[in-house]
């Protein structure tokens, strides 16, 4: 598929003797904002790092603009990342540097920009996500959705093509958490991205994504716009998107019968 | 666990990390040079590695010529020859204790910082979003820190024997009474550059070598939790103390074995 910028393939990776990925398939396209969504220690972030070279697949590949991430050279993967910026759920600002330098930085190590120039760009990108006033801040004293901004910011400073959201909505209030669907369905647009966000707010990722995947246990499970999803006859999609609390995917934690359990006990005792 | 198993599982645990020591070292060399074209990194890190362990180095030294004289003093007068205060003070300090206390105090101060700092960019994930900002944080992060250890090391333990010279003066010559120009001039003719001075600035190098390396490598090796990172910070501490000690030996009988 010609559209396809992400393409995962066969994917297989374990941690350990934990299997996180077992045949993992699935595409993001092109100039869309894609939802990758699933249950709490699916390998979520896992899978940004998979796609981001930073950790290597057992089996199968991950292909981004059609290469192989893990059999690109360390100059050709480092090109690579300069085109795609990266969300990291806690924001990870480098904390001895303010906010106007934590924007700066990627400028900085990767371009010979004069002084004047830099100092343009960086308001320019703070400007977007609305923190030009907070420039001169350091991390310590920004609020975690703030943070969450500049870091933004300081992941599209190199104008990527690919922008990758790690639980972006995450422990944020419902203002910010506004702010931030906004925000990354907008700069989709007017920066002409693709962006893929993982996510397990449904709610939110539905609402700003054009596709909708859902993993679970190492597969995928499902895909589709979010409407499809919403509408799907098998009953572990719909009791994830609803987030009910019992279903195919119970409430019980894997335990002996309660009977059985509760006679030990007093067996125990006696 | 059995007893034998876990002697054989600490045994592999060790060795699996002198191998990753090793290969961190591996990828840090080739990165030195290149962080040498970017000097104001390194005077950053000098200045808070260097410049902030000033004051701990420069009163531990002068206590410890205080000591040295007030010993030296007690010891030399029972053979009439405290006119040679000032050689014992000073070969004791440009040889041994200038360089070894003074790693040993900068494992504590700096060291430590150095493993709590890069553990903690490892814990908050900024290592791991450099890398992701195609930069290398061996190249932008520890570099420029090993080469500041590495410089302020000799510097400081210069210092340190020069404060402890004065200490030692001032406690045998102004208090003590011993004569201002045998100290002096013993001192000068006695203490022999090459073979003093010289292999004590070789021994601050290897030691500020083996601190940076410890230190860097815990922090970068550190697991990353709140946990993870004291551990590796009390590992820095004590690794480099038993390092330094045990290649100060090792330096000494090298340099010094045959005369």
């Amino acid at each position: 598929m010609s559209d396809a910028l992400i393409e995962v393939e066969n994917l297989s990776f374990r941690r350990g003797r934990r299997v996180i990925f077992e045949g993992l398939d699935l595409i993001v396209p092109r100039g869309k904002v894609t939802a990758i969504m699933g249950p709490s220690g699916t390998g979520k972030t896992t899978l940004l790092r998979l796609i981001g070279g930073q950790l290597r697949p057992d089996r199968g590949e991950v292909r981004v603009e059609g290469r192989p991430v893990h059999r690109l050279r360390r100059d050709e993967l480092y090109a690579l990342r300069k085109r795609m910026g990266l969300l990291f759920q806690s924001g990870a600002l480098f904390t001895d540097l303010s906010v106007f330098e934590n924007v700066a930085f990627p400028l900085r190590e990767h371009t010979r920009l004069p002084e004047t120039m830099i100092r343009d760009l960086v308001l320019m990108k703070l400007q977007a996500v609305g923190l030009r006033g907070a420039r001169d801040l350091m991390p310590s004293e920004l609020s975690g959705g703030m943070a969450r901004r500049v870091a933004l910011a300081r992941a599209i400073a190199l104008d990527p093509t690919v922008m990758l959201y790690d639980e972006p909505f995450t422990g944020q209030d419902p203002i910010s958490m506004g702010v931030l669907v906004r925000l990354i369905r907008t700069l989709n647009e007017a920066l002409g991205l693709t962006s893929v966000l993982v996510s397990h707010d449904v709610a939110e990722a539905s609402q700003i994504a054009d596709v909708v995947h859902l993993i679970a246990d190492g597969r995928l499970v499902a895909s589709g716009s979010a409407e499809q999803m919403r509408r799907s006859d098998s009953p572990w999609v719909r009791q994830f998107m609803e987030g009910e609390p019992d279903g195919p995917v119970p409430f019980h934690y894997p335990a002996p019968c309660l009977e059985d359990d509760f006679a030990a006990r007093t067996g125990e005792g006696a | 666990m059995n007893p034998l198993r876990r002697l054989g599982q600490l045994t592999l645990d060790a060795l699996a990390r002198l191998g990753r020591m090793l290969l961190f070292l591996l990828h840090l060399l080739p990165a030195l040079p290149l962080a040498l074209g970017r000097p104001r990194l390194i005077v950053q890190q000098l200045y808070s590695v260097g410049v902030l362990s000033l004051v701990i180095v420069l009163v531990s030294g002068g206590f410890v010529g205080l000591v040295l004289g007030l010993q030296g003093h007690n010891i030399l007068s029972n053979f009439n020859a405290t006119e040679s205060l000032g050689v014992m003070v000073a070969l004791s300090l440009v040889r041994e204790l200038g360089p070894v206390v003074t790693a040993l105090l900068f494992a504590g101060r700096a060291g430590s910082a150095l493993t709590a700092e890069i553990g903690l960019m490892k814990a908050t994930e900024q290592l791991s979003s450099m890398e992701m900002m195609a930069v290398d944080p061996i190249r932008r992060v520890i570099a420029p820190r090993f080469w500041a250890a590495f410089i302020a090391m000799p510097l400081l333990a210069a210092l340190f024997s020069m404060v402890g010279i004065y200490g030692g003066y001032f406690i045998g010559v102004v208090v003590l009474g011993v004569d201002e120009a045998a100290y002096w001039s013993q001192l000068v003719r006695q203490v022999d550059f090459d073979e003093d001075t010289v292999n004590g600035i070789i021994k601050s190098l290897v030691f500020g070598f083996v601190a940076a390396w410890i230190a860097l490598f815990e922090g970068f090796d550190a697991r990353p939790t709140s946990e993870g990172v004291s551990r590796a910070t009390t590992r820095t501490v004590v690794n480099t103390s038993l390092a330094v000690l045990g290649l100060d030996f090792l330096l000494t009988a090298l340099m010094f074995g045959n005369s």
